[in-house]
């Protein structure tokens, strides 16, 4: 057996497993995206019609679709870099020489990620209530007006954000650490016989000895937060006033709750050409920092 | 789903394949029932007081083994359309009458008429008529009403007495001068809690107007009719003077609560909470709050037609057995068995003519506006409709829509989602010439 075919055959089973389960359906959702497939086509095929590019072409005309584009960029607009920063200085405090009893709060900071978005939702809910919420009894101790966290619509996102963040922020935490102990200590060392303050020690070390792990943090988070659905299902159902639909939101209420299969799947690849070309913005960007 | 909770998500998957293996498995391994195994489906807490009434049924007929699977509220809406979609629909199931339109569409359900007719127990005078009328789509029978509900007022006795009423409202007029009395806005004091995310609210007001909510044989919306306009102005304004907080079933969090503490003197909700009030509430407040018939534009006592039938699956292999089952459920002392477990009330008329059900005042009113109760539309859209119309009435509370603009917006939407239904009537009608779609 020549060594191609041997190549072939080991990576045979990968790609049957990848052709059944991913190909298949991705191509089967990108036909149901080009018809109106919906409760009457599944009842009888003879009422399924071809339209083309028409779900695309309504979403695109469809006030809903833009504004759930919207909330969903100000979640990752907003998210993404609180979250990363969160995660940042977590991890930098973890990795201080000067931090004491490191596993339990490495422990205690990761919580979040692996507990379930609905029972810590329960929580948040009530720590948000606007009478009974201990974020509002706070802010009423320094005089501050109760807000309405989750009924109003400029505050329904930044709770979600920040509810968002809090969960999440654990799981890049731990990346950021492996990240950071893996530069060399001399570094540090050198640069402070240097005389270089702590500001310039992160600016021209920590940042970039980084680079590689932030670049590829910062890709799954955008990534992950562009599939913005879980956080306001549980917490707000999507108002108030759809405040808080996203993209992918939208598309399990097509796709779901009214069982159009046909816009749903077209959602789904939109979603997908945006965050394709975010990503991949993303990734000539840092590639056109190396340059010069 | 963000990146943190994929893991997560993926383990979950694993979890179900293991748990659907492990189902399959003990379906497969157990020792297979004597005669006919029957898969009934429940949506919500019925399930958990069915299987107290099944031991008897099951004597009764040795050769039938009922299975009852429970689905929860959220998820039976989807899990009935793939299994439909997946062929693998139960012999028989609970299903709430606004699903019942969409079921049709897909011919997913055995007309039932012809068992009617021979039918001993099952007798359509002895149902309240707009209920039993909820089942019959297109001018078939495809369910029997098995419990029923109805939106209606609440209200705290004390409270209205206080402030100088001897009576809960009869029509909106006075139901008006009440909300006024009761409110004050700056002490937390609404009079009635209106979530504005259920649209159950406005549509019992809707359905009080002479002006169908659909028109043109279900068509198009009737939205901008005097009717619901008088009813979406009559709702809006209850907000915009502070009668009503603009909050949502979420942020009310425990409504049962505050009516018991007076932050709202009213309530407009449905039977289920009367076991609530009676359990939630303590024992010294009990005479305190009562029910009324929900006030209309003129007379009192015109509410939505709800609840859930019984519904056999075309595709059953065993529907005289399953049939059977739904005469044991419709028999009246079942349902009165049924109300005591469950507080669910019954859809005919002789199951109310003893014990609780006859005796008990608080669902005087209940009993009262079940006779005039009326249907909502029955085109499977309804609910995506119901759902848009309760968005722009949301949009209208909070001042960013007029009431004329509102409805107009309602019709523009409802249009839209009627659009494929509009096309597959004209499509289904044989012509010699088929027209294009426009």
């Amino acid at each position: 057996m020549n060594p191609p075919r041997a190549a072939w055959l080991f990576l045979a089973p990968a790609l049957l497993v990848l052709g059944v389960f991913f190909l298949l359906p991705v191509l089967g959702a990108l036909v149901l995206s080009l018809t109106d497939y919906d409760l009457y086509a599944l009842a009888d095929l003879h009422n399924l019609r071809f339209v083309a590019l028409g779900n695309y072409w309504e979403l695109l005309h469809r006030p809903l679709f833009w504004s759930a584009l919207g909330h969903t960029v100000y979640f990752v607009a907003v998210g993404v870099p609180l979250s990363m920063g969160a995660s940042l200085g977590a991890a930098m405090l973890l990795n201080s020489p000067l931090a004491r009893c490191k596993p339990l709060f490495r422990t205690a900071l990761f919580a979040p990620v692996v507990t379930t978005v609905v029972a810590v939702a329960v929580i948040w809910r009530y720590l948000f209530n606007t009478r009974y919420g201990m974020a509002n009894y706070v802010l009423g101790l320094v005089g501050v007006h109760p807000v309405d966290w989750l009924g109003d619509p400029h505050w329904a996102m930044p709770t979600i954000i920040l509810f968002a963040v809090w969960k999440n922020f654990g799981y890049n935490m731990v990346i950021f650490l492996a990240g950071l102990q893996a530069i060399p200590p001399e570094l540090y060392e050198a640069a402070r016989i240097d005389g270089a303050s702590a500001w310039r020690q992160f600016r021209h070390i920590t940042l970039p000895m980084l680079k590689p792990t932030l670049l590829m943090v910062g890709i799954l988070t955008v990534s992950g937060y562009f599939q913005l659905f879980a956080e306001p299902y549980v917490m707000t159902e999507g108002g108030p006033l759809q405040s808080t639909v996203s993209v992918l939101y939208l598309m399990y209420d097509e796709g779901f709750k009214w069982w159009n299969l046909g816009s749903a799947s077209a959602v789904a690849f939109l979603l997908f050409v945006i965050m394709f070309a975010v990503t991949a913005l993303m990734l000539k960007l840092s590639r056109h920092g190396e340059e010069p | 789903m963000t990146a943190g909770t994929r893991p997560q998500r993926l383990r979950r998957g694993r979890w179900l394949a293991a748990a659907a293996l492990c189902g399959a498995w003990l379906g497969g391994c157990a020792p297979a029932p004597p005669g006919q195994e029957l898969t009934f489906w429940t949506i919500g807490r019925e399930g958990e007081a069915i299987v107290q009434l099944l031991p008897a049924f099951e004597r009764a007929h040795p050769g039938i083994q009922v299975k009852v699977q429970q689905l929860p509220l959220t998820a039976a809406h989807q899990k009935l359309l793939t299994a439909f979609a997946g062929g693998s629909t139960p012999d028989l199931s609970q299903l709430g009458n606004t699903w019942l339109p969409e079921l049709a569409a897909l011919h997913a359900l055995e007309p039932l008429q012809a068992r009617v007719d021979r039918s001993a127990v099952v007798r359509p005078d002895d149902y309240f008529t707009s209920i039993w009328a909820t089942n019959v789509i297109d001018g078939t029978l495809l369910g029997v009403p098995w419990y029923v509900d109805t939106r209606l007022l609440f209200y705290r006795r004390d409270l209205l007495r206080q402030a100088g009423f001897r009576a809960p409202p009869r029509n909106w007029e006075e139901w008006r001068r009440q909300l006024a009395a009761l409110s004050d806005p700056p002490r937390h004091r609404y009079a009635i809690l209106l979530p504005t995310n259920e649209y159950e609210q406005l549509m019992s007001l809707a359905l009080q107007q002479p002006d169908p909510l659909l028109r043109d044989g279900d068509r198009y919306g009737n939205f901008e009719s005097a009717g619901f306009k008088h009813a979406l102005a009559f709702y809006v304004d209850t907000f915009r003077l502070q009668q009503a907080p603009p909050i949502s079933n979420v942020e009310a969090g425990n409504p049962w609560t505050e009516f018991g503490r007076g932050v709202y003197a009213f309530y407009l909700s449905g039977p289920w909470n009367i076991g609530e009030f009676r359990s939630r509430l303590p024992a010294a407040q009990q005479d305190d709050w009562a029910t009324a018939p929900l006030p209309g534009p003129r007379t009192a006592g015109i509410g939505v037609a709800g609840g859930s039938s019984l519904v056999i699956f075309r595709a059953s292999k065993h529907k005289d057995a399953a049939w059977q089952l739904i005469e044991y459920l419709s028999q009246p002392a079942v349902q009165q068995r049924f109300y005591a477990l469950l507080g669910d009330l019954p859809p005919r008329r002789s199951s109310w003519q003893d014990g609780a059900l006859r005796d008990d005042p608080k669902l005087r009113a209940f009993r009262e506006q079940l006779e005039h109760v009326r249907p909502a539309p029955a085109v499977p859209e309804w609910e995506r409709i119901a759902n848009e119309m309760q968005l722009v009435a949301a949009e209208a509370i909070a001042g960013r829509l007029t009431i004329d603009q509102a409805a107009a917006e309602i019709d523009r939407r409802a249009d839209a989602i009627l659009a494929k239904r509009r096309w597959v009537l004209d499509h289904a009608v044989p012509a010699p010439t088929r027209e294009h779609p426009p």
